[in-house]
């Protein structure tokens, strides 16, 4: 079941753009839909469908080249969409190896860096996850202190790095550490010794995703592994605004999926006689986060033009991450609600998703520090520290 | 291989369909047209012996404007090229099937493949009177399909069994559920359809025969009945279940 159109948005995108968010749909309701409830369960990330994801062209899809199919921004938007309608996990999923890993290879790699791993990356046969946050520093990642020492040809890594999605599953991980010239962007590869990558068990949201720790203990790695344009923290907050703009977009499925499925609810349960859709009440809930959906919808629908022209200023993209998934959050807290008691248990996806949406309101920058960089942006004064 | 696939654009099987204020007709506002399931299994088929083999996979629809919106999902799938017979007043099998055979008649294709029936009518019956204007032999509704020299063998599927047939080719086969699994339209395929050509083709199609005179909704499902408690009203139940019900 679809929501009317009221403000005819699909007229707003290209023929190619809708294509994309149609033949994402179909898979995420053919692949992913019938089983997320047992992978939720087992919280396991069904790694047997990555070569399905990659024969779609989600991997890299917005990069030209290297295999990579090269949609707008709104097409890969949608896609974004139709992934998290299905579970943040696979967003999140896709999100990391774009945003925060083939794009930092792309636009900070060597050229022989770029051969060697987004060919494989678009495939789906080399996974990457990206280190950026440590236990001791999340929201202020330049304390970090995790170090990169050079030492002859060779730097040796120590450090640990926390919350890394894919960690577990990657092939090579993009990670952030210190050296002598401030901080640096270094490829570190599955396998290479002092580095190992334990995953985090027991967690209540983002079950079907893998999330791990990143382990350093003197962990040697050749100078070629260094990406030459990572340097400086803005190397890895450029990473983050894809990684935001897919999430901008991606909390939106999320969204529609319990907005709809409490429609449906809402019109058939029964209470007092009638339908519970029938009472002012919880008219007025709907009414609201229709509302707020189709806000967030125009957020996205320009922003992914401004990315398009290379003009979404990293403010921008806080605006649409901030707005979107809270907006989402609180459409899956209110979607629960009106499920009733039905709302708790997984034969519904309504908690599924606002239990993933806690993570998605955390991860990739704070609710608050978005809050933040828009007050810094409107203001000039930060007020981060 | 030279494979001409026949598609339809219909409306989803998701949707309700609404009747026209016409009584007559289908409300198509606000209904989603999709690429008709059966002829994906059609097309499906077409790309992997294209794969195996070579050559081509022309796409044909003859339709309104809006069956484009279908021709290029079939493109974005990995046909090469598309063809599209615009035709706006509903036609019914007969004509339609002559009107496919009038758009290609200055083509050549070595298998001729569509979708068993259009999910929208359900009459199944333009891949037969095609094959019978073009003069050529048909198979259909085939679960298995494996192409030879000159020659295809099809699997069908019937109560208790399967069929094992041969043909010369050309032919025309159509295809059921089973056959494969469609795949989904690429990202890049999607990019790709982009620059493919879509060639608008003019032909004066038959009238149609058959008029539709009206169109109802099925009645309403009336509620259930309790024929008896307990083991006792096995025998009761299992003959309802025959003599009315007829499902056993
Ligand atoms: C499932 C999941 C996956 C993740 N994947 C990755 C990944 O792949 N790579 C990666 O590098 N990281 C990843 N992260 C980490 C994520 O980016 C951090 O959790 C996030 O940046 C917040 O850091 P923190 O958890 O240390 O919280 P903290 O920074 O400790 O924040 C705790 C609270 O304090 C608030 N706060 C902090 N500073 C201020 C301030 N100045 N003013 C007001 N309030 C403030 C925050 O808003 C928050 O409410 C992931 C996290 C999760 C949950």
């Amino acid at each position: 079941m679809s929501i009317p159109d009221l403000y005819n948005i699909e007229s707003l995108f290209s023929e190619d753009e809708l294509m994309v968010r149609d033949s994402v749909r179909l898979f995420v309701q053919d692949k992913i839909l019938p089983k997320v409830k047992q992978w939720n369960r087992e919280a396991v990330f069904p790694k047997q469908l990555i070569p399905e994801i990659a024969d779609l062209g989600l991997l890299g899809a917005y990069l030209t080249g290297y295999g990579c199919p090269g949609i707008s921004y709104n097409a890969y938007g949608f896609a974004m969409q139709e992934l998290e309608r299905g579970d943040s996990g696979f967003r999140s999923f896709v999100s990391v190896q774009n945003g925060l890993c083939m794009y930092p290879i792309n636009a900070f790699g060597s050229d022989e860096q770029k051969e060697k791993w987004l060919p494989p990356m678009a495939r789906g046969k080399k996974i990457g996850c990206f280190g950026l946050t440590e236990p001791d520093f999340g929201s202020d990642p330049s304390g970090m202190i995790t170090t990169a020492k050079k030492q002859g040809s060779e730097y040796i890594l120590n450090g640990t790095k926390m919350w890394i999605t894919n960690g577990s599953i990657a092939d090579i991980a993009i990670v952030f550490a210190k050296t002598d010239d401030g901080v640096n962007g270094f490829l570190v590869e599955k396998g290479t010794p002092g580095f190992t990558a334990p995953e985090i068990q027991g967690k209540l949201s983002l079950r079907v995703s893998v999330t791990s720790e990143l382990l350093f203990d003197n962990c040697r790695i050749s100078a070629e592994n260094v990406l030459p344009g990572a340097k400086g923290l803005k190397a890895a907050l450029m990473c983050l605004n894809q990684a935001r703009f897919s999430i901008a977009w991606g909390v939106i499925g999320a969204a529609l999926a319990c907005f709809e499925e409490a429609l449906e609810y809402a019109k058939t349960r029964i209470q007092f006689s009638k339908p519970i859709a029938s009472f002012q009440l919880v008219q007025a809930k709907f009414a609201q986060m229709w509302t707020e959906i189709v806000k967030a919808q125009f957020l996205c629908y320009r922003l992914g033009q401004l990315m398009d022209q290379g003009k979404a200023t990293p403010a921008a993209i806080s605006m649409a991450k901030r707005n979107n998934v809270h907006m989402a959050l609180n459409v899956a807290r209110t979607c629960r609600d009106i499920l009733g008691a039905a709302g708790i248990v997984d034969d519904y996806h309504v908690m599924r998703h606002m239990d993933n949406l806690e993570s998605v309101y955390t991860y990739e920058g704070t609710h608050d520090i978005h809050t933040l960089i828009l007050g810094q942006e409107l203001t000039g004064i930060g007020a981060f520290g | 291989m030279n494979i001409l696939v026949c598609v339809k654009h219909v409306p989803d099987t998701e949707t309700a369909v609404k009747i026209g204020a016409d009584g007559k007709s289908i409300q198509t506002q606000d209904v989603n047209f999709i690429l008709n399931p059966y002829d994906e299994f059609a097309l499906e088929e077409a790309l992997k012996i294209k794969e195996a083999k070579g050559g081509e996979v022309t796409l044909i629809t003859a339709g309104p404007e809006e069956a484009k919106k279908s021709l290029r999902t079939g493109l974005a799938m990995g046909a090469d090229k598309a063809m599209h017979i615009l035709c706006d007043e509903s036609h019914d099998s007969l004509a339609l099937a002559f009107c496919l055979a009038e758009g290609i008649k200055d083509e050549s294709f070595d298998l001729i493949l569509c979708g068993k029936q259009a999910m929208d009518e359900d009459n199944a019956q333009v891949p037969i009177m095609l094959a019978d204007k073009l003069g050529l032999p048909n198979i259909s509704a085939v679960i298995k399909l494996e192409i030879g020299d000159g020659t295809a063998t099809a699997h069908r599927e019937f109560e208790g069994g399967t069929e094992v047939v041969e043909t010369s080719l050309p032919a025309v086969i159509s295809a059921h559920k089973g056959l494969n699994e469609p795949r989904y339209a690429s990202l890049k395929g999607i990019m790709m359809a982009k620059k493919k050509e879509i060639k608008d083709v003019s032909c004066t199609c038959a009238e149609s025969g058959l008029e539709i005179l009206d169109m109802a909704y099925p009645p309403s499902r009336a509620g259930g009945r309790i024929v008896g408690e307990g083991t006792d009203a096995v025998p009761e139940l299992v003959k309802l279940l025959r003599e009315e019900a007829k499902v056993i």
